[in-house]
């Protein structure tokens, strides 16, 4: 109830002191108009009498200023004309001063003071030195800070700069210099006094208030900047030690912070520059609760845009040694404040880092010593649990990154990884990710096994698991995310050389082996891959070079890949163990190695025996199997063989019949392989196609039974088209009879009324006839050979 | 009807003017009855000379027993009222006894008359100059005229205007140390000074400086005091902090001052003071007074 009831008065009495100076406005416009210089006078010091208020918010207290301040414009302009018409400002100055409240007086002797300078009659610097001097009258806070603001409003344009008309010999730009020092000086000095009056328990809310009046403060160091002579000689030497001096010695947190932060905003960047040694020299001085991170950063940030902001800068930057300059102030700050929680530590670190990127591209060594720094921080104090600072890490360790674009740089710094030590394994996931994106997004191909064995090292929190009992919060989807940006990263990793290639590739392999089951399907292909190029070019090269004494040859390299499919069937991943298996054997193939070849599948086979029990995985694999058999050529008769034997025996004992069917004749190709004379066993063949064709016919009989229809044609269909296949490739066992039997048996089944109507199956065979019938109508020899079919 | 107003009207008009009333400046006077008159300006040892012209009212003859001019500085007590202490007194005859039948002029002079006072018009007391001419009549009563004149004297600049400084304080509370830049102003002056806090421990709302006139009146057991505060002006507005200082001008002009007046004649002393006051914000007062001279410049202008 209490506060509501003092914002209600508040209003009320904002709206009362706004009628009485519009009141007393109202009569001060008459004099105006009737040229009343004594009633002017009388009636503009009783409207402002209005500002002695203490009863009002700063907020308020505004509204009522800006009233008066309008009023006062019109005062002023009166002044001016009365001069003209004789009044000398002299008089007028001292006229104004006959007022007997202070508040209303200073603000007559201002508007007058600034009549009094245009007017020249006297030096500006003269007017401007008692102008300043008799505010000190004021020393209520509020009031005070307004009074001061009209001051610096209305002489602003009225100083003797440089250039300006109010210079002159009496009159230097030291002197504007002086006069808005000053002002700034007491205002500052005001406003810090605000928060010790009053009663204590509305601290909070005077705090407030003060942070409403702080651009009052500001407004001076905004006109300092304006100066235009200020040079950097003078900021160096006057202005800056002057304004640090009263930053460092008014000791009031919130005035230090702000004013700090003023100073590096409002002047130039390439001042800063020249003076870092004597602002950072402030830092350290100031009082502990000042939050000098953020202003740090926030310098560091603008002279890392000035840096960014023209080439031409730079030489600058290395001439006063910004850098050290900053690492060291950065040093002092974080040893001076020992509580400084580690993210603001990390912050300043990250700023500085962004700095040195910016302007010392070509160092690394600061990049290092940054790091080196910062991990000297966090070391002692284990994982961060802080989110914060976590997050400020994955800023700081990005930053390069993003800078350089290339991981190998990065790869170089050697404090880098001592730095995701102290990361949990959130984070150090998160930064992995961030590097690996950072390598996927550049291209980047890292080439030797060193840099490898390096960045695995940096993303270890992803290719294995840091922390047991984390499951609990394991994303499924995340993982596989992540460990499919693990697996193009693998992708990356390449070197034209063979040796090298391999040794990253036993580096990868020996890391992500023991990056624990759930990883190895993401991890083992590309994996398995990247070996399978090599082995390819070390085909391409002279195959005569990758003999025995060269380390990088296929068989050896067949030797790893074995090992590591190995690994999967711990997962268990089968599946995938048996393609990569069967790959590995078309490769083997390719280097006419048959007994690695026949290792792979006898592999293959195992896996197929011995873990591949769902029944359409085993078709998948089934069919798997039987091409890449079917495209081997380096076996001998009595492997082939075997493995032959076996595959058409897996097939028939595949558990539906339309399965078995199907992978039955698909084993026909097994015989008949294209451009290998040796390989053409048309017999086995049309074994295999009168089997599978009596498994159709056995299914077909089956559907019969169980549900009194006798299912579709399809497979017959299927089955003419591998014999129409096979008459084509000229098997000599395959006859037309033969065919023109089974497309009569098709068209018998499929006119019979236990057949469900199956329209696929209908444009099947229509389309199997139409064939028939395009290879009659080519004509030659084609033609003669199907004519007889009907 | 004409017969009776004749009867109360004076029998002549009695005129008094200064042979250079039309360049000799004017001065305001208030008169007792509250208004104002303009009145010639002189100062000690001038000659104070002119006319007196006395006009019969139409047909009638005044007849006297001797006609004279007296120069008088008197000196009034309000509490004594009529009561005049005449402490100079000068007399020129300018008739022996006779009859006036018709317009009669006479020139009279007082050459380099002592003026040592100044016209003064304070709240208990007041010091006048006046010119009278008296025309004795025997039963029917003497014919009087006053005219009224104003002395201001001019002091040259002090050879020695020490400043006043001067540190108060209230133990453990509050110490000050303030400036004035003279201990002398004359009328038209600026007080030039500053306060110097040396130690603020209470809540100081805000200070004025005070020009207050000390009249006193009577001498012994009969003295009467009488203070009155003739400016009040705003130095200062919130609380300082320790070290801080505040400026000090005050315009002197705006304010109606006299000289100060020390033991005039033995019946009344006129003395002014500054008097520096703080009011903290439970509206309690601190205050130190000193005493400055006030003495008058001659116009440059």
């Amino acid at each position: 109830m209490m506060i509501p009831d003092g914002i209600e008065d508040e209003d009320k009495w904002l709206t009362a002191g706004i009628a009485g100076l519009q009141q007393n406005a109202f009569y001060m416009h008459r004099a105006l108009d009737t040229n009343n210089l004594k009633d002017a006078l009388k009636y503009s010091a009783q409207m402002l009498s209005e500002l002695r208020t203490s009863r009002l918010s700063p907020h308020k207290y505004y509204e009522l200023y800006m009233r008066a301040f309008d009023e006062l414009r019109k005062l002023e302009m009166f002044f001016r004309e009365e001069t003209k018409r004789g009044c000398s400002t002299i008089e007028l100055y001292e006229l104004v001063q006959h007022a007997g409240n202070i508040l209303p007086r200073l603000y007559l002797l201002c508007t007058v003071g600034s009549v009094y300078i245009k007017s020249k009659e006297a030096p500006a610097k003269d007017v401007l030195k008692d102008l300043v001097e008799m505010c000190r009258g004021i020393q209520h806070p509020v009031r005070g800070l307004f009074l001061r603001s009209y001051l610096s409003q209305v002489t602003k344009d009225k100083l003797p700069d440089i250039g300006s008309e109010y210079e002159g010999d009496a009159d230097t730009v030291m002197d504007a210099l002086e006069f808005v020092l000053q002002n700034f000086t007491e205002m500052n000095k005001l406003w810090v006094r605000m928060q010790h009056q009053g009663p204590a328990r509305e601290k909070d809310k005077r705090e407030k208030e003060r942070n409403e009046l702080r651009d009052l403060v500001g407004k001076n160091l905004h006109v300092l900047s304006q100066i235009e002579g200020v040079d950097l000689e003078m900021y160096r030497d006057t202005v800056l030690p002057r304004v640090l001096e009263q930053v460092v010695n008014c000791k009031d947190e919130l005035a230090q912070y702000y004013l700090m932060d003023c100073i590096i905003q409002v002047f130039p960047d390439e001042y800063h520059l020249q003076t870092l040694e004597i602002l950072l020299s402030a830092c350290p001085q100031l009082q502990p609760a000042v939050d000098i991170k953020t202003m740090l950063s926030r310098l560091m940030e603008r002279l890392s845009n000035y840096a960014a902001s023209s080439a031409e800068v730079l030489p600058e930057f290395f001439h006063v040694e910004a850098f050290a300059k900053l690492s060291n102030a950065i040093g002092q700050v974080i040893e001076a404040q020992v509580d400084m929680p580690i993210v603001g530590a990390v912050t300043l670190y990250s700023s500085l880092l962004t700095f040195s990127l910016h302007v010392h591209p070509d160092r690394l060594d600061y990049v290092d010593q940054i790091l080196g720094a910062c991990v000297g921080k966090l070391s002692g104090k284990g994982k961060l649990e802080d989110s914060k600072a976590t997050k400020q890490i994955v800023t700081l360790l990005s930053a390069p990154l993003e800078k350089y674009n290339d991981i190998e740089t990065v790869l170089k710094l050697s404090n880098y990884p001592r730095f995701m030590e102290y990361l949990d394994d959130g984070t150090n996931k998160v930064m992995a990710n961030v590097i690996i994106q950072s390598i996927l997004k550049n291209k980047t191909c890292i080439s030797t096994a060193d840099k490898v064995e390096a960045l695995f090292e940096l993303i270890k929190g992803l290719i294995k698991d840091l922390d047991e009992n984390l499951d609990d919060e394991f994303d499924e989807e995340d993982f596989n995310e992540e460990q499919s940006s693990v697996a193009r990263l693998i992708q990356m990793l390449y070197n034209d050389d063979p040796e090298e290639m391999l040794k990253i590739i036993c580096t990868v392999k020996k890391h992500i082996l023991s990056g624990g089951t759930k990883r190895l399907p993401f991890t083992v292909p590309p994996l398995i891959f990247n070996s399978l190029k090599l082995v390819r070019n070390l085909q391409g090269q002279d195959e005569s070079v990758s003999g025995d004494e060269s380390s990088a040859n296929p068989k050896k390299l067949f030797q790893l890949l074995n090992q590591t499919i190995e690994a999967l069937s711990t997962v268990p991943a089968s599946e995938l163990a048996l393609r990569l298996y069967l790959q590995c054997a078309e490769a083997a193939n390719d280097s006419d190695l048959e007994p690695v070849a026949y290792e792979f599948f006898t592999q293959a086979y195992i896996l197929y025996e011995e873990e591949i029990s769902d029944s359409k995985a085993q078709v998948t694999a089934i069919h798997l199997i039987i091409g890449t058999l079917q495209r081997m050529h380096i076996f001998g008769v009595e492997n082939r063989d075997t493995l032959t034997h076996k595959a058409t025996g897996y097939s028939a004992k595949l558990l539906k019949k339309p399965d078995q069917c199907r992978a039955v004749y698909a084993c026909s190709h097994l015989f008949w392989v294209e451009d290998h004379e040796n390989n053409k066993d048309g017999e086995r063949v049309l074994f295999c196609l009168k089997r599978a064709l009596r498994i159709a016919n056995a299914a077909q009989q089956m559907a019969n039974a169980t549900r009194g229809s006798s299912g579709s044609v399809m497979l017959f269909i299927e089955i003419l088209n591998k014999y129409l296949y096979f008459f084509e490739k000229g098997n000599s066992h395959i006859t037309l009879d033969s065919i023109q039997g089974l497309i009569e048996l098709i068209t018998t089944e499929m006119q019979s009324e236990t057949v469900t109507p199956d329209p696929a199956a209908d444009a099947f065979f229509a389309s199997t006839l139409r064939y028939i019938q395009f290879q009659k109508d080519k004509g030659g020899a084609v033609a003669e050979k199907y004519e007889p079919i009907k | 009807m004409n017969y009776i107003i004749g009867a109360f009207k004076p029998a002549c008009n009695i005129s008094i003017t200064f042979s250079d009333g039309k360049t000799r400046k004017q001065v305001p006077l208030k008169k007792e009855n509250g208004q104002t008159a303009m009145v010639p300006l002189f100062q000690s040892q001038e000659n104070i000379a002119g006319k007196i012209s006395i006009e019969p009212v139409q047909g009638k003859k005044v007849e006297h027993n001797g006609i004279k001019i007296e120069l008088l500085g008197q000196i009034e007590m309000y509490f004594d009222r009529g009561n005049f202490y005449d402490f100079t007194s000068l007399v020129r005859e300018l008739d022996v006894p006779g009859e006036i039948y018709e317009r009669k002029t006479y020139p009279f002079e007082f050459s380099t008359v002592e003026m040592p006072y100044e016209s003064y018009n304070g709240v208990n007391v007041r010091l006048r100059y006046v010119l009278k001419v008296t025309i004795s009549r025997g039963y029917a009563g003497s014919i009087v005229e006053y005219q009224d004149f104003m002395v201001r004297n001019y002091t040259p600049p002090p050879s020695i205007n020490t400043s006043i400084k001067m540190e108060v304080g209230i133990e453990d509370c509050l110490h000050i140390e303030f400036e004035y830049n003279k201990s002398k102003y004359h009328l038209k002056d600026v007080i030039i000074g500053k306060i110097y806090f040396l130690l603020v421990r209470i809540k100081i709302k805000n200070m004025d400086l005070e020009i207050r006139r000390r009249e006193s009146t009577g001498s012994g057991a009969n003295t009467h005091v009488e203070t009155e505060t003739l400016a009040k002006f705003e130095l200062m507005d919130g609380a300082p902090v320790r070290g801080e200082s505040i400026p000090i001008r005050l315009f002197l002009s705006p304010y109606e001052l006299t000289p100060t007046h020390r033991n005039i004649n033995n019946k009344f002393s006129v003395k002014y003071y500054l008097n520096l006051v703080l009011v903290d914000e439970e509206d309690r007062r601190y205050f130190k007074q000193q005493e400055v001279t006030i003495y008058r410049l001659a116009d440059t202008s």
